[in-house]
């Protein structure tokens, strides 16, 4: 695990430099879709900067912004945002055995760990690009990610009324399109509808945020139904894939 | 809870639970069911945001407005396999252009 990886012919150091960049680069210019919602949701500009740099995960913090926008408390949103990011430590399992970095550089790399550097790596060939295919997604997307949130909270800032320009619907075709790819397998699609299904009629009678906790359940109940009915895993280490999500 | 112990909070547990992920033996995640749990989790908990986002208002009543038709256009754009940016951008302006026209 330790030992120094061959290095990499120069050509393939390109490819996976190009690669890796270019998924930063796609990335991150999301960010100021985020940055604008978080704004919109009523966090300041700080508060939304802090998310992108620290929390760093993107689904998390569409949810944390969207629940404190819609009234949910603090609680809900915290306790959304994590189940959210359990994905990132199953996915820290298998980058772990791949980039053998201890101390300080596996601080950062957890920090660094989400779907895009997490696929980039399991997807590489030969352990040397697997490391720089790793830690050269995970840079260029938290740098991209980061100011890009920060273009797009003063973007957010400047447009004002969040209704008037849609912004509250772009919240929700921000979620669809973060849960299109995962709905390839009939068990996810049950899942799907079965956790909509709790979260709207539970709404009226729980606190704002809650019903989306309450929904999670759909995923106990139909990953806990009978097995033999179950679409084999795809590559990810969880069985999902990372890096079909659209942002970190 | 304020603002900044929400955000900080969130922050917190999620660098704790990625480097979980560097400090547990594999072996304690391992098992069919438990891996079906936390695939199908994301799934849920998106499932659940996009519909609450969609069709309910404040005090958590549903309701039909110019957002379940933004998000109908996110449908058709995520078909034909439209960028992420493209898809939310396309939601805004169906739901501000109902919205200017006086509708939901």
């Amino acid at each position: 695990m330790t030992e120094p990886a061959p290095a990499l012919p120069a050509n393939r150091r390109r490819e996976v430099l190009r690669q890796s960049l270019s998924i930063g680069a796609a990335t991150g210019a999301y960010g100021i879709s985020f940055g604008a919602l978080s704004v919109a949701a009523g966090l300041s500009i700080l508060q939304t900067q802090a998310l992108s740099a620290l929390l760093f995960s993107g689904g998390s913090q569409f949810a944390v912004v969207s629940i404190l926008g819609a009234g949910g408390s603090g609680a809900a949103a915290v306790a959304t945002s994590s189940l959210l990011g359990i994905r990132n430590g199953l996915y820290g399992l298998r980058t772990s055995r791949l980039l053998g970095a201890f101390g300080l550089r596996r601080l950062v790399a957890a920090q660094v760990t989400i779907d895009e550097s997490t696929a980039m790596a399991i997807t590489q060939p030969e352990p040397a690009a697997q490391r720089l295919g790793f830690w050269v997604t995970g840079g260029a997307v938290y740098v991209f990610w980061n100011l890009m949130t920060l273009v797009g909270a003063f973007v957010g800032d400047a447009l004002g009324d969040p209704r008037r320009y849609g912004l509250d619907a772009a919240a929700s075709a921000a979620f669809l399109a973060l849960l299109w790819p995962r709905l390839r397998s009939g068990d996810a699609r049950a899942t799907a509808v079965l956790a909509a299904f709790l979260a709207l009629v539970t709404s009226p009678v729980l606190p704002a945020g809650v019903p989306v906790i309450v929904a999670a359940l759909a995923a106990v109940a139909v990953g806990l139904r009978r097995s033999g009915h179950h679409v084999p895993p795809l590559e990810g280490v969880d069985g999902s894939l990372p890096g079909s999500d659209p942002t970190p | 809870m304020t603002t900044w112990v929400t955000v900080l909070l969130a922050c917190a547990l999620a660098y704790l639970l990625k480097l979980v992920g560097y400090l547990v033996p594999a072996r304690w995640v391992d098992g069919s069911r438990t891996s079906r749990v936390t695939t199908l989790l994301p799934v849920a908990l998106l499932a659940a945001l996009v519909a609450t986002q969609t069709l309910t208002r404040t005090g958590g009543t549903v309701v039909v407005d110019a957002r379940l038709a933004a998000a109908g256009a996110a449908v058709v754009l995520l078909l034909l396999r439209a960028n992420f940016l493209v898809v939310v951008i396309g939601a805004a302006a169906v739901a501000a252009l109902l919205r200017a026209v006086g509708w939901g």
